[in-house]
């Protein structure tokens, strides 16, 4: 308990390193919610005097309810004004510090190693940078102001009330509390009944979720009827549950409502004794005092659910922060080299490398890769092939040796110059939203229209676009819209096409297109990769049949090394792989 | 919206009565600052205690009379709420699944489950806030203003001022910050779209180096929603503070008003302050119903897309009855002259399409991404209908036929190998259920998938998960074949079925084909030439046109197309297979 205690007080310190920008806005703030309370108490008061000069027939002073009524108006347009004026601060607070934080937690992103995103859904950080910060800074400001003037509406009332009279306060002070045991009472009464409600809900999302998802099939076989059985049995049973979860939960506000209508009756009882037996009350009084009855239960309500809310403000802020502390990526050297067009001579020199300390995957890997040359690296599934891209690329960084370009150790090279020397193409397509244009012209902004045309003819693309409703100027929405996953990578293929660096990868860049128009792709990178070096990582192994150098991997080594050739005569691995396909 | 109220039907005595008690409880609710005006005029002018105390006790009387009346109204609503949707789910299911392919490909399955969990969700909640508020609120308004009338005639006019101007100022800021608000949601979505753009993409834009462009991307996408979500809010901010002035202006003119009537021994100090407590019980309602109106547009908005859903009609129409063979002398199978367009589509998927297969034929079909060849198949058992010309099954026109005479002829083992969640039995028995557990293995043993329910526990009653997680491709691929199976289909078309199991699997499965004792005609859909070499006739696809047509042998003679993507794949397969 004591250790939650102390990471919460961490996070709110944390929050408060956010917060502290507005520190002025945040003073303002309480300070006019304060004066804001007050006087919007002060005013029943007021009232309560000018009914109380509004006596009968002949005994009605028109002068002090004029100056009374006067005084009523401005208080309540100037309480009107600041509270217009807070709500702008406050407003202004929340979404700044939503702003600021998105922004440190997306810049975050940027310097991450891939080891995060890897290990990590991408659903799951989304909804950290959206819904978490979004309910961190909307629980925790509006919580803390609510929280500030229910406490301080609670006080002011009390002490107006005691002001007029003590008595009859403590009718009230006695009774309100009954409203939250009810509430309470309720609330964990219901718990188990919304718990077999969601759990019933879920049941039967899930089953819409296969069979409505599904459709097509569920027709193919004429399963309409007992479909339809199976869900009309689970939408009969969350009916039942429903009816009682909705039914019980509903049941707190006309309870509280009771209550209330319980404490207003006993002040009027109360009220009224006393000034029956002329315990000085006065009409006025009594009637604003009816008033505060009303008012001061639900700054009650209200605080137990923020402080429920608060716990969740805390919990999300939680999880930002520990986004926010995550390790970066180690940081480049000092001197590190901008490499220019690189020439590809790329050694492998003892390398060794695994994504967790007690799984080895690559052991002592030595290669030399000449400018010029294709490599292609095959294997079964998890041999370590897309692993090895990952360490050219410098998406991980290997555990022991080094990989060199043009001598240089890559860890002595700024990443983007490295990376600028590759061209990638991953069996994943990603394309950005934004026009078919702009996703080939990604790596050159420079780039004209030509170029774009030019790229997309080499990658067999030029075709399909041609026939989009707005050619190259089509938007695509997020990860390419109607566009088939062939398709998909026919663009990315463009979009190498247009940059033509020194260095390619292809990890099964062409798994989605179909073989006749894959040959013919390869035909056009054969044209164009001319004296540079190229990395395949292939699945069918009758595409790579002309590379200089086929690596054989099977469990994070290289087992044979060779051309097809070469491979097929040792009848070794690859002889086994190449017939079983 | 409108039109789902008719599943109203069978709660009428819950959706009157529910509005009914709950307006029944508010009546009551508009006694108590009558009460309290007769106990501060009679009780405490004349010193009665009694009468005090007989207020007193009227009051709580009140109370308890109210309470019940409430939670009889609470039931009421929920119980039509809940009952409405329930039925309106049904409805919206049962018309799901008689929508044809076309309309499931235009609404998106997405769309088709969103309908009927988050949409529906918010119809029962609204349903069940409007039964119990959506009249009250006017209710209690009008209420309080024909109190004061009863009071004073001078007072019911500031009555009638305050309420206009509350109702302008409340529903005026409502109308400017709706639209605004979705405006907000809309920049809020593409801040969140961005975010999963970036992470999706990390090693592309790592690759390219884009780091830095993203990050001011994303910094002025930001801007703008902190922008929108500042200007709507501070339109939103200003509905407190408005109304608290028009009531407290409203009070001070009242009392003022109250002032000259009790001056003139029109009114009494009771009655005042009824006056302001009713004043004041106007203010809490029509804030309340604006709370309302906004969940209220929420719901409306959910129904009117459930209602347009249930609007859509199929675009196809089957027959009650199959009618009989009108060209009896006909082959098993034939395309005549057949054109497919999609809905919405600007050129055709398939065209001029004529060709003819004859009873326990084995019909390869080949061609690039997009060519058409899952359309073809398609077509038999009427998933989409011809834009020209006509498919044919034993002579009747495939429209001919009773719909599900027509689905029964054919299994279908779609691309996607999807399996349900249930046991391995229950899912084969999708294609028959009257199969018993013997032709079940007989299924299962020509898919090659005898030996990956041996390997199970339980068997036939291993459990697959949902989406059949807890299998790999190759083996719900072999699942769904023996499910197409065990109906013993006339005819059965795999859809590039076989791209999940190698080489030697597939060789097994053809093979398993054609010693089937009632030889269905098979429609293989492929992309290996090594799939459909054997088949009898090979229909080669090129952009939705038939390129060519014949046995493996001629189409190598005299088809272009045929023999490039032979020739892609060419070499391994003669020294493979």
């Amino acid at each position: 308990m004591s250790e939650k205690k102390k990471t919460q007080k961490d996070i709110l310190l944390k929050v408060w390193s956010y917060i502290k920008r507005y520190r002025i806005l945040v003073l303002l703030s309480i300070v006019f919610a304060g004066i804001v309370v007050a006087l919007t108490l002060y005013l029943p008061i007021l009232i309560g005097e000018a009914i109380d000069y509004i006596v009968e027939p002949g005994k009605v002073d028109f002068d002090i309810i004029k100056g009374i009524l006067v005084k009523s108006a401005v208080i309540a347009v100037f309480t009107a004004v600041l509270q217009w004026i807070m709500n702008n601060f406050n407003n202004k607070i929340t979404y700044h510090v939503i702003a600021d934080i998105r922004k440190d937690v997306f810049e975050r992103l940027q310097i991450l190693p891939l080891k995060y995103m890897d290990g990590h859904p991408v659903g799951d950080v989304v909804s950290r940078v959206i819904t978490d910060a979004d309910q961190f800074a909307d629980g925790l400001l509006m919580g803390f102001s609510q929280l500030f003037t229910g406490v301080v509406t609670i006080l002011g009332t009390l002490i107006f009330m005691l002001s007029i009279h003590p008595g009859i306060t403590l009718v009230v002070v006695c009774l309100t509390p009954l409203s939250l045991v009810v509430a309470n009472y309720i609330a964990k009464n219901t718990f188990s009944l919304f718990k077999e409600q969601s759990v019933t809900r879920g049941e039967q999302t899930a089953y819409i979720d296969e069979m409505i998802g599904n459709q097509k099939i569920v027709q193919a076989f004429s399963r309409e009827t007992i479909s339809l059985e199976v869900f009309d049995e689970t939408n009969e049973r969350l009916e039942k549950c429903s009816l009682k979860a909705i039914f019980f939960s509903s049941l707190t506000n006309p309870c509280t409502r009771f209550i209330n209508s319980l404490v207003y009756a006993g002040v009027a009882l109360s009220g009224a004794v006393v000034a029956v037996n002329g315990g000085g009350i006065t009409i006025g009084g009594l009637s604003c005092f009816l008033s505060y009855a009303k008012q001061y239960t639900k700054p009650f309500n209200e605080i137990s659910s923020v402080v429920t809310e608060l716990q969740n403000a805390i919990a999300c802020a939680g999880r930002i922060f520990e986004l926010l502390e995550e390790t970066p990526q180690v940081k480049e050297p000092e001197n590190a080299v901008v490499m220019g067009e690189a020439e590809g001579k790329i050694y492998f020199e003892d390398v060794s490398f695994s994504y967790v300390p007690e799984q080895k995957l690559i052991r002592n890997l030595n290669l030399t890769v000449n400018p010029g040359q294709k490599i292609a690296i095959v294997g079964p599934t998890g041999c370590g092939k897309t692993t090895l891209i990952n360490l050219l690329m410098r998406f991980y960084d290997v555990t022991k040796g080094a990989i060199k370009v043009d001598g240089n150790d890559i860890r002595d090279i700024t990443r983007k110059s490295l990376r600028k020397n590759y061209g990638m193409v991953l069996q994943e397509t990603w394309l950005k939203e934004g026009t078919v244009f702009e996703n080939i012209a990604m790596g050159n902004p420079e780039a004209t229209m030509e170029d774009v045309i030019r790229a997309a003819k080499e990658a067999h693309a030029h075709g399909f676009i041609k026939r989009l409703p707005q050619g190259y100027d089509t938007y695509l929405t997020e990860d390419g819209g109607s566009l088939s996953q062939g398709q998909k990578q026919l663009i990315c293929i463009a979009r190498i096409m247009l940059i033509l660096p020194p260095m390619l990868i292809l990890d099964e860049a062409t798994s989605s297109i179909d073989t006749r128009t894959e040959m013919k792709i390869q035909e056009a990178f054969g044209k164009l990769m001319k004296g540079r070096v190229s990395f395949i990582v292939a699945h069918r192994l009758s595409t790579i049949r002309d590379a200089d150098v086929i690596l054989v991997m099977k469990d994070g080594n290289i087992i044979e090394q060779g051309n097809h050739e070469q491979l097929l005569l040792k009848k070794g691995f690859y002889y086994d792989l190449y017939y079983s396909q | 919206m409108g039109k789902l109220l008719h599943f109203l039907k069978g709660y009428e005595k819950e959706s009157i009565l529910g509005p009914l008690f709950k307006l029944l409880e508010a009546t009551l609710e508009l006694f108590v600052p009558l009460i309290v005006a007769s106990l501060i005029d009679v009780g405490i002018a004349n010193r009665d205690l009694n009468y005090v105390i007989k207020m007193f006790v009227f009051l709580v009387v009140l109370g308890i009379v109210g309470l019940s009346f409430s939670l009889t109204a609470q039931f009421f609503a929920a119980k039509a709420a809940v009952g409405f949707v329930k039925k309106i789910k049904h409805a919206l299911f049962k018309h799901m699944e008689e929508l044809s392919y076309t309309e499931i490909d235009r609404l998106g399955t997405s769309a088709m489950v969103n309908r009927m969990t988050s949409d529906m969700n918010q119809v029962q909640s609204g349903m069940n806030m409007s039964l119990r508020l959506l009249l009250r609120s006017p209710f209690v308004v009008a209420g309080a203003f024909i109190m004061a009338w009863v009071i004073d005639g001078q007072a019911a006019k500031i009555f009638g001022i305050t309420i206009l101007a509350l109702t302008v100022i409340v529903y005026g800021i409502m109308l400017i910050t709706i639209p605004l608000y979705r405006k907000v949601q809309q920049k809020l979505d593409g801040v969140l779209a961005a975010t999963r753009e970036n992470l999706v993409g990390v090693r592309v834009i790592r690759a390219f180096g884009l780091e830095e462009e993203e990050k001011k991307d994303f910094a002025d996408k930001h801007r703008e929603l902190t922008a929108g979500q500042k200007f709507v809010g501070s339109i939103s901010a200003l509905t407190n503070p408005l109304t608290y002035v028009v009531v407290n202006i409203g009070i001070a003119v009242l009392i003022w008003q109250g002032a000259i009537q009790v001056e003139h021994g029109i009114l009494t100090q009771g009655a005042v302050v009824a006056l302001y407590n009713y004043m004041t019980q106007i203010l809490e309602e029509l804030v309340k119903l604006a709370n309302m109106i906004v969940l209220l547009t929420k719901m409306v908005a959910s129904g009117n897309r459930i209602q347009n859903v249930l609007d859509m009609e199929s675009s196809q129409e089957f027959p009650e009855e199959t009618l009989t063979a009108s060209r009896k002398e006909m082959p098993h199978v034939v395309f005549e002259n057949v054109g497919l367009r999609y809905a919405g589509a600007a050129e055709e998927s398939l065209s001029d399409l004529s060709f003819e297969v004859e009873k326990g034929q084995v019909v390869g079909i080949i061609g690039g991404t997009g060519s058409g060849k899952t359309s073809l198949v398609n077509m038999i058992p009427r998933f989409y209908d011809a834009a020209y010309g006509a498919v044919y099954v034993d002579g009747i026109n495939v429209k001919d036929y009773k719909k599900e005479e027509i689905r029964k002829k054919v299994g279908m083992v779609p691309q996607k190998a999807v399996l349900f969640k249930g046991t391995i039995k229950e899912n084969i028995r999708w294609g028959n259920p009257d199969a018993t557990e013997e032709e079940i293995w007989q299924a299962l043993r020509i898919a090659q998938a005898e030996e990956i329910v041996l390997g199970k526990e339980n068997k036939l009653d291993f459990v697959i998960a949902q989406n059949g997680r807890n299998l790999s491709g190759g083996q719900r691929q072999r699942l769904t074949i023996a499910r197409a199976l065990v109906r013993k289909p006339e005819i059965l078309i795999l859809d590039d079925s076989a791209s999940a199991l190698d080489y030697a699997t597939d060789a097994k499965l053809r093979k398993a084909l054609q010693e089937m004792e009632d030889k269905p005609t098979v429609f293989i859909v492929s992309q290996r030439t090594v799939s459909i070499q054997h088949a009898d006739r090979i229909l080669v696809l090129d952009d939705g046109r038939p390129v060519g047509m014949g046995t493996h042998e001629e189409l190598l003679k005299t088809c272009e197309i045929y023999q490039e993507i032979y020739a892609s794949q060419f070499k391994k397969e003669v020294s493979g297979s």
